[in-house]
């Protein structure tokens, strides 16, 4: 078996692109109501490019991709919307449907590679049993994979480092091999849930470059979630702005990164240290606090920590919940008219 | 690995001298005079120095300890009892028999009861919670609950005695508990021990579900665990190969514990049961005032506690290989 088998044809797919999230809910019910952690997202990922998603802790990022896989408990989880994945609905697919995508066509990268991986199997069993189990390799077969493996992502010695457990291995190089299990199958998609936020930043670029020469190789896409903005400038292709629960900006990375529309980029961009400038002077942080996701604000969702509600008029920002605009390309979900958008930006870098 | 078991052994022998010592010297400050039980009720005073001098007690108590030591190792030589060959665990005051025969002749019972009741209580202890785990909340889970609270409230005098008594005296559905040796009869064996087997595990099993269930609901929420399954591995694998693994710690801990009291006699079951076992007999001898067999007893429930306690620990090492032993 090679991929899966393709059943579901039908009139539901949407686009080219071979993972399109539409208008996905993600909710989860707690003892003091319900958790929106996802709140109508919609988002597309082409073939062989890499989607970065950004946004502060608690946005959705984890969750949404958690929903592509099916990884949520369905007992505490609520998920609606739809996410398309190469001719399939995967919201509501079977059991047996999913475990026969996971790991085979869709992989993922977790964050900390010291906890995410089994502390109780060796680095070759982990990863052989992934392609054992989808591909009915045996025994020898998956061994011979995993050290193959082991050394397309550069991990020294693979022969013998095949037989070591997790925690034998340094912080960089267990992510190697939590990347050398995602791409055993040869996935059509991998997706990255912080993959080097544990990692210090000489192994940070390490780790995007060896992702990027295996999707050169492989043409794998790739969803990469962060909340750094350096490795989006540095590995992605196309950007997600999130922000409690929803799509704040989309576009490419020249378009996000260098002419952003939407106040919260804005933050984000301004928030972050730049190398050339003063070091005395003070970095800005978004003001406020993240929203409470059991009582998202009304309106947008930004709107009690933006500057610029004014311009606007607070009415609309608070009555009506904006969404993305234009529907394809450069996107940003914000009232403020382009002209505007433009110049606020244009102010905002020269008092940079 | 090596290192460790000889390190440990050493430990080992040197706790067992110093739980030995301690039992010999409590024995002689407790009120109560093995000679005057073994000379009878009419005793003139010759007659009991003779009995004094025959057990050995009309030597220095230091003394005496050093020869019962040295016997366990070398044998000893008793005075009109002949050699008594290594491990030489000495001569019971009350029936003049070798105390190692003795303790030979009611191992089987305890171990017996022991193994037969682990693996009742294993298997259903960590299977109940194991589902308890995967069905958290649910009506299965609240079951488990339940019955483990029940189970870890009752004690064995109350479940044996009651199922002494209506299962064996009043409806008379099961015999009367008794060992038969396995070599001569494994079904009736079994047959025989099943009541205080079922009895045991009543009480036990309450212990593995809880701390099972508690340890798999961690576990289910550990990274690796969704690793597993993001990986595209059948509910069944995540569970019995990666959760389970991690559960393991605990539930060989305290099955160390408890093995090493159940082989250290079952006092209260045997009595419970009327099963000549180790626990009946160490009792016995406190009673008689038997010095060599109650040392005998003393020292076999602390070297089951110390040697699985060794066991236990090698055991973290194969269950997860970031333990090191050293």
């Amino acid at each position: 078996m090679t991929a899966v088998t393709l059943t579901e044809t039908g009139p539901g797919r949407r686009g080219d692109s071979f993972l399109s999230v539409q208008d996905l809910h993600v909710s989860f019910s707690t003892e003091d109501g319900t958790v929106k952690a996802v709140d109508g997202l919609s988002f597309e990922v082409e073939k062989g490019t890499t989607l970065g998603i950004v946004g502060e802790s608690g946005s959705g990022k984890s969750v949404t991709n958690l929903a592509i896989l099916g990884l949520h408990n369905s007992e505490h989880a609520e998920i609606g919307g739809e996410i398309w994945f190469e001719d399939r609905e995967l919201v509501g697919a079977s059991r047996t449907t999913l475990e026969r995508l996971r790991g085979n066509r869709i992989a993922m990268i977790f964050q900390d590679p010291l906890t995410a991986l089994s502390p109780f199997h060796t680095v070759g069993r982990q990863i052989g049993e992934v392609y054992r189990k989808h591909k009915g390799a045996s025994k020898r077969e998956a061994r011979d994979r995993a050290i193959e493996m082991l050394d397309r992502v550069g991990i020294p010695n693979a022969k013998v480092r095949v037989d070591d457990y997790p925690h034998h291995f340094s912080g960089g190089m267990r992510q190697r091999v939590m990347i050398a299990m995602a791409l055993v199958c040869d996935p059509a998609l991998v997706i990255a849930d912080e993959p080097t936020t544990a990692l210090d930043v000489t192994v940070q670029a390490q780790i995007l470059d060896l992702l990027k020469d295996l999707q050169d190789q492989m043409g794998t896409s790739i969803i990469l979630i962060t909340h750094d903005l350096g490795v989006v400038a540095q590995a992605a292709h196309n950007v997600l702005v999130m922000y409690a629960g929803r799509a704040a900006e989309r576009g490419t990375v020249r378009e996000v990164l260098g002419a952003p529309r939407h106040p919260y980029t804005w933050g984000l961009l301004s928030s972050a240290p730049r190398l050339g400038s003063a070091v005395d002077v003070p970095l800005k942080p978004v003001r406020g606090t993240p929203p409470s996701l059991l009582n998202p604000p009304s309106g947008c969702r930004f709107h009690p920590r933006c500057d610029y509600v004014k311009q606007v008029g607070p009415d609309l920002c608070a009555a009506e919940l904006p969404e993305l605009s234009p529907e394809s390309g450069h996107g940003d979900a914000c009232y403020l008219t382009l002209k505007q958008k433009q110049e606020i930006h244009t102010q905002l870098m020269e008092g940079r | 690995m090596l290192r460790f078991l000889t390190r440990r052994s050493l430990g080992a022998a040197f706790i067992l001298l110093i739980v030995a010592a301690v039992t010999f010297f409590l024995f002689f400050a407790v009120p109560g005079d093995p000679a005057r039980l073994a000379c009878g009720r009419v005793c003139p005073p010759e007659t009991l120095a003779q009995a004094r001098h025959n057990l050995g007690l009309d030597q220095p108590i230091f003394v005496q300890f050093v020869e019962w030591v040295f016997g366990i190792f070398a044998g000893r030589d008793y005075e009109g009892l002949g050699h008594c060959p290594a491990p030489c665990l000495g001569y019971s005051f009350v029936n003049r028999e070798p105390v190692f025969n003795t303790i030979v002749d009611r191992l089987p019972v305890t171990l017996s009861l022991t193994i037969g009741s682990a693996i009742v209580f294993l298997i259903f202890g960590i299977g109940t919670g194991i589902i308890a785990a995967l069905k958290q909340g649910k009506p299965l889970d609240k079951i488990a609950s339940v019955s483990s609270l029940i189970g870890a409230s009752v004690q064995i005098y109350f479940v044996g005695t009651l199922a002494m008594y209506f299962l064996v005296f009043q409806w008379q559905v099961i015999e009367r508990p008794r060992y038969v040796p396995i070599t001569e009869d494994p079904i009736g064996w079994a047959y025989g021990l099943m009541l205080p087997w079922v009895v045991l595990a009543i009480i036990f099993t309450a212990n593995y579900t809880r701390m099972t269930r508690s340890t798999m609901v961690e576990q289910l929420g550990e990274d690796y665990v969704r690793t597993a399954r993001a990986k595209g591995l059948s509910a069944r694998t995540v569970v019995m190969r990666f959760a389970l693994r991690g559960t393991l710690t605990p539930i060989v801990t305290i099955f160390g514990i408890d093995l090493a009291g159940l082989i250290g006699g079952a006092i209260i079951t045997e009595t419970t049961f009327s099963l000549q076992g180790i626990g009946r007999l160490s009792i016995q001898s406190v009673l008689n005032s038997d010095l060599p067999m109650l040392m005998a007893t003393v020292l076999l429930a602390a070297t089951a506690i110390v040697v699985l306690n060794v066991i236990v620990d090698a055991l973290y090492a194969v269950i997860d290989p970031r333990v090191r032993l050293s």
